[in-house]
């Protein structure tokens, strides 16, 4: 066992001997095991190539969309192996969030929000899915902005309120955790901060995953940070800890800007 | 001798840059071009103005209503010096019947087709359909109207018929739909797939609700396109619909086109001056089509 890693008590994921492959042998994650806390932003960071986006994606699974992908260990979702989950259930219960806002053009704001109910064929009545597209909207601080203009589409959106309109479609589903990939990379500083204080709004009432290139955005928001190099978590541990204090000497490179 | 002085050396060697030559190129190229390319706009202008010219006259209601006159009735119009009566209703209505079956027919098969050569990029077996593809695209009209007087008019129809026609259109406009499909489905953000697949969208789902309505534009300027290219197409009709002197609406039918009628018409030296306004009608037709497939691409691009 890596004394660098902490243990997480009674933690909402359980990521075990977790190893993702490219063709076989090329492993993008190895032997990943870390549990993550519930309620509490926990950052992935490392330089470029160094897996954390593939681990972030195997959470949900949408790392099986690239092909020859072979993954072993697992994931536990509370009790239950997410590999033995329906994606569709999973998915649920893990939402995403990408690098570059991508809100589908085709549909109006509004439709947007309440995608993943359309596009899943749930159906809500007309009064819950109105609720469900003002509390998601409100969640985000998108609301005030975007009330009049419900059922237009969102292109006229600047990209910080595309990506807020796409944390709201990921909140509308009310999932347990929400991962979400270098989420402020196509920003500019302002919308930056908007979306980062809303994380630290979120964190009350759902778990956050967050990949992050920006080292000072891990530092500022999130409670746990993980170090990968070349697929291996390095260090694990709280983000004061791991910033005033890493055990790792890569870790310590890293942080301090030497390389990556 | 030292690299920096090598380096300094070749700086004061005095390079000539032949400016006055260079620039008496340029503009000699830029004659050309311009010039090549008014050679080829002049015969466009001329055709189209020739058939305004010949075929306005014999454009009015009646061309839209009625079938074409016997040789007699024209040979006695044109020695009175009138316009020749009856129009070419039978041609239009058998067109509007073949195209819009073999459009019925390619369509859905051109799409689907599409979509699967584009989700499975690197499959062997796609590579196989894209190559398949490109060669149905190659094969000659009267060929592929050949294939489909066997397989159809002798097996099937057992006689001319529009359905032997439009499948023989269908074929043809396959190989567009399918192109066009996997270009435009090329074009939509890898993301807009991603979002819906993270939301735990069915594959299915993905198909019909993202990716076929963000990229509706492309899809129906390739439909457009293909459409506009079977209107004129005559060769494979001739072995496959044959032409019927009356309005037909039965697939089983021998049925008219307006390519047809134009072929008829050129064998036919009463009837010359029906030919132009025939051609221009079928001009004007497939030149509105290609306008409005611009006016969609444009409107509907993906940004």
């Amino acid at each position: 066992m890596n004394q660098n890693i902490i243990q997480i008590n009674q933690p909402i994921l359980s990521i075990q001997n977790l190893s993702v492959a490219y063709d076989k042998d090329k492993l993008a994650v190895k032997d990943v095991t870390a549990g993550i806390k519930k309620n509490a932003i926990t950052a992935i960071m490392g330089p470029s190539g160094c897996g954390k986006t593939t681990l972030l994606r195997a959470i949900n699974r949408m790392h099986e969309l690239y092909p020859n992908i072979t993954t072993t260990g697992q994931i536990k979702l509370y009790d239950e192996n997410i590999y033995d989950m329906s994606t569709i259930k999973l998915r649920r219960k893990v939402g995403m969030v990408f690098q570059r806002p991508n809100p589908f053009p085709t549909l109006s704001i509004y439709d947007n929000v309440i995608a993943g109910y359309k596009l899943n064929g749930i159906r809500l009545k007309r009064s819950e899915r109105d609720e469900v597209v003002e509390t998601s909207l409100r969640n985000v601080a998108l609301w005030e902005e975007v009330k009049n203009s419900l059922h237009k589409k969102g292109n006229f959106l600047s990209g910080g309120q595309q990506q807020r309109l796409c944390i709201a479609r990921a909140l509308a589903f009310k999932p347990e955790v929400i991962l979400l990939d270098e989420p402020t990379s196509a920003l500019d500083p302002i919308a930056t901060a908007k979306i980062e204080d809303l994380l630290i709004d979120l964190k009350e009432s759902y778990t956050i995953v967050l990949v992050t290139h920006n080292m000072s955005q891990a530092a500022r928001i999130s409670d746990n940070a993980m170090y990968m190099y070349l697929g291996e978590l390095i260090e694990y541990d709280e983000t004061t800890r791991i910033f005033t204090n890493p055990q790792n000497v890569s870790t310590q490179n890293y942080i301090t800007g030497r390389f990556g | 001798m030292k690299n920096t002085d090598l380096i300094e050396n070749e700086r004061n060697v005095f390079v000539n840059d032949h400016q006055k030559v260079r620039n008496f190129k340029n503009k000699l190229l830029l004659v050309v071009v311009v010039l090549f390319s008014a050679l080829t706009a002049f015969p466009i202008i001329l055709i189209v103005g020739n058939l305004l010219v010949k075929g306005y006259h014999q454009i009015n209601l009646a061309f839209f209503t009625q079938v074409p006159p016997d040789t007699f009735t024209a040979m006695m119009a044109k020695s009175s010096g009138q316009i020749i009566p009856g129009g070419i209703v039978n041609g239009i209505t058998g067109t509007i019947l073949m195209v819009g079956f073999a459009s019925l027919i390619a369509i859905p098969f051109g799409i689907m087709i599409g979509i699967y050569l584009y989700e499975k990029k690197d499959a062997r077996y796609a590579n196989f359909v894209r190559n398949i593809t490109d060669v149905l695209q190659g094969v000659p009209s009267i060929v592929i109207g050949l294939i489909t007087y066997l397989w159809v008019v002798i097996s099937i129809t057992k006689g001319y018929s529009a359905l032997a026609g439009s499948i023989s259109l269908s074929i043809m406009m396959l190989p567009l739909i399918i192109r066009s499909t996997e270009e435009t489905m090329k074009m939509i953000p890898p993301t807009l797939k991603e979002a819906a697949v993270a939301l735990g969208t069915p594959y299915h789902k993905v198909i019909f609700k993202v990716l076929i309505p963000s990229s509706l534009g492309g899809l129906m300027t390739g439909i457009l396109i293909s459409i506009s290219r079977i209107l004129g197409e005559t060769a494979p009709l001739l072995l496959t619909a044959l032409g019927n002197p009356a309005v037909n609406w039965k697939l089983s039918q021998p049925t008219s086109s307006v390519p047809l009628l134009i072929w008829q018409f050129y064998n036919d030296p009463n009837m010359v001056s029906l030919i132009f306004s025939s051609s221009l009608f079928l001009m004007g037709f497939v030149l509105t089509l290609n306008l409005i497939s611009k006016r969609i691409a444009a409107k509907r691009s993906i940004q």
